[in-house]
């Protein structure tokens, strides 16, 4: 039997088992996805690296599986698109710096590993802002992303990249990271799927880092169930990273087809809501909200008054953070090396390497870190924004007592115009607002598109938030809330992105 | 009076190792200045929410535990293709440029 429809627009779940009863080969999978991207990727730019060699190569091996009659794994083939943050052997890796241009890591990522040991096809390395830091890709310094469903608009960030490749149909599957929102508010403005784990559940190994406390990394997809397989492949403790989590992956497979909210309470952040909040952005949520009380939700309202600080006290830990971790990037083992002439010294040489390699956010991000981490500020700073973080676990404990999971909408507008908040850092850090939170208490969080904002027809997120090492939750009621408006809309949301 | 100054900036420049530009230490100084007191609110925070308690510091989500291995022998890195990557190499070792001072 052949494979009946687009290859590009089918979901990861459907192309594993067409691909498994060979209704079509990887090959010709692979194929299909590499000629989109070669005809739209230029009006799109969500890739940085084209590896189609090595994605082809893949695919070969997984038919040549098959042909052995060797058992397929449940991704085995599927294309994926990686967001160039993790390290992949001999291929480009650039966390989109000019400070890593040409560097090829010598060792995978274990998120790399696992998916190569799942058979799934990396497509390329995809666009992000400079090194994680950033809500719009418009800080890579390799140009900007645009958003399928608007080219003129921002296709959210730092993940830009991978979700501008989901909704522009030219990866079924993608990996991101997300630090205070980096995957899941580029989900919700490009209308996809985007989770990001618990805290230690996905190995960071090989993930360069940004802020070690806060990054993760995570699935996204087209559907829930696709992310739940992707989840699946990807976690898992990891001896490599010490904060990895030493327990079983919650099934989030198993949740995602259950898909049933029947008995469960949820909880409506009541901070996440009002002045600040797009029109669109509120109605579609509250709708959304009635749907899963529809399906048999109970819903709250949750106070969490300490989630007004959390955008405060993120600016000040992230950024410390990356003060410290981004001194690796010092002109001597790797990478960029500038005025090397004999005569500077090896500090002019670093000074000169760091200011020619790294864009103004990174920069921003250094110089405000090295502040708050400095004696004299550091308990005003750095010492209250710790404390700060205290105070939101325990709104999220206190939260979690009464309810299975919170919900708010992923971010307080629809995809801004490219350009429209470059000189203004805070118009910029609201995009994270509500995704904060979550990484700041190391729990799960998800991003579901539930429609189209009235005022512009964009993308609007609904954020789904579970306890540590409840990952489940998320697929539960995101494949429940999922499967209740594709009905009401007659069809996935996904499927009214322009052609481009 | 601003929180930060170009001054300031300049210092925290060079103990970052960036080589910034005049026209970088001004704009990054007025930028700063508005970050640094948007954030400042932490503080106010503290006080609103702790009610006086003493609140301690979280600096991480998770306990955080040492992690070790066996102390037995494993493959590691190829040299070469390691230091195919960097900017400069000599000796099967990094190049570096020089480290102490003229004097």
């Amino acid at each position: 039997m052949a494979f009946d429809g687009d290859l590009t627009k089918s979901t990861a779940a459907a192309l594993a088992a067409a691909i498994k009863a060979g209704d079509v080969s990887a090959t010709e999978v692979a194929q299909a996805h590499l000629d989109r991207i070669a005809k739209v990727d230029e009006k799109v730019h969500a890739f940085l690296h084209v590896d189609a060699d090595g994605a082809l190569a893949k695919a070969a091996e997984v038919d040549a599986k098959r042909a052995r009659g060797e058992q397929l794994g449940p991704l085995a083939g599927v294309p994926l698109a990686l967001k160039d943050v993790f390290t992949m052997k001999g291929v480009p890796t650039t966390c989109g710096s000019k400070i890593l241009e040409g560097w090829r890591p010598p060792y995978d990522a274990t998120v790399t590993r696992k998916l190569r040991e799942a058979d799934v096809v990396i497509l390329g390395k995809t666009n992000m802002d400079e090194f994680a830091m950033g809500s719009s890709t418009e800080n890579s310094a390799y140009g900007v992303t645009r958003n399928p469903w608007d080219l003129t608009r921002i296709p959210g960030g730092s993940g830009g990249g991978s979700s501008a490749s989901l909704a522009a149909y030219e990866a079924p599957l993608a990996i991101g990271t997300d630090t205070g929102g980096s995957i899941r508010q580029p989900a919700s403005v490009t209308g996809t799927v985007g989770v990001k784990p618990t805290y230690g559940g996905v190995s960071r190994y090989g993930l360069v880092a940004f802020s070690s406390s806060l990054d993760q990394g995570g699935p996204c997809a087209r559907t829930v169930l696709d992310a739940a397989l992707l989840h699946a492949a990807i976690a898992g403790h990891d001896p490599l990273d010490s904060t990895s989590i030493d327990q079983p992956v919650p099934d989030v497979v198993g949740a995602a087809k259950l898909a049933d909210v029947k008995g469960m309470k949820v909880g409506v952040v009541k901070q996440f809501d009002g002045e600040g909040y797009q029109d669109g952005v509120r109605s579609r949520f509250h709708e959304a909200v009635d749907q899963l009380r529809g399906l048999g939700a109970t819903v709250v309202e949750v106070d969490c008054p300490s989630f007004d600080y959390a955008l405060a006290a993120y600016y000040l830990i992230a950024p410390s953070e990356c003060s410290s971790n981004l001194a690796r990037f010092d002109a001597m083992r790797y990478g960029l090396r500038i005025g090397d002439d004999g005569v500077n010294g090896v500090e002019e040489v670093m000074a000169l390497t760091r200011e020619a390699g790294f864009g103004p956010e990174v920069k921003r991000r250094i110089m405000l870190g090295t502040y708050a981490l400095s004696s004299g500020y550091y308990d005003a700073y750095y010492g209250s924004a710790q404390q700060v973080r205290t105070l939101i676990m325990r709104d999220f404990d206190r939260a979690f007592a009464d309810v299975d999971v919170l919900v708010s909408p992923t971010t307080p507008t629809t995809a801004f115009k490219i350009g429209e908040r470059v000189d203004d850092p805070m118009a910029m850090y609201l995009a994270d607002l509500c995704t904060i939170p979550t990484n700041l208490a190391g729990n799960a969080g998800m991003s579901i598109p539930v429609g189209l904002a009235p005022e512009d027809g964009l993308p609007v997120g609904l954020q789904i938030i579970a306890p540590s090492m409840a990952d489940d939750r998320l697929y539960r009621v995101g494949a429940a809330l999922e499967a209740a408006l594709n009905t009401t809309w007659g069809h996935p949301l996904i499927e009214e992105v322009p052609s481009l | 009076m601003p929180a930060i100054t170009r001054e300031e900036v300049a210092h925290l420049a060079r103990l970052s190792r960036l080589d910034l530009s005049e026209d970088e230490l001004v704009h990054y100084a007025e930028q700063l200045d508005v970050i640094l007191g948007s954030v400042a609110r932490v503080s106010e925070a503290v006080q609103q929410l702790g009610q006086g308690q003493d609140i301690p510091p979280t600096s991480h989500a998770l306990p955080l535990v040492n992690v070790t291995r066996p102390d037995v022998e494993r493959p590691c890195l190829d040299p070469a293709e390691v230091l195919a990557q960097a900017p400069a190499a000599q000796d099967q070792r990094f190049r570096v440029p020089r480290i102490l001072g003229e004097d």
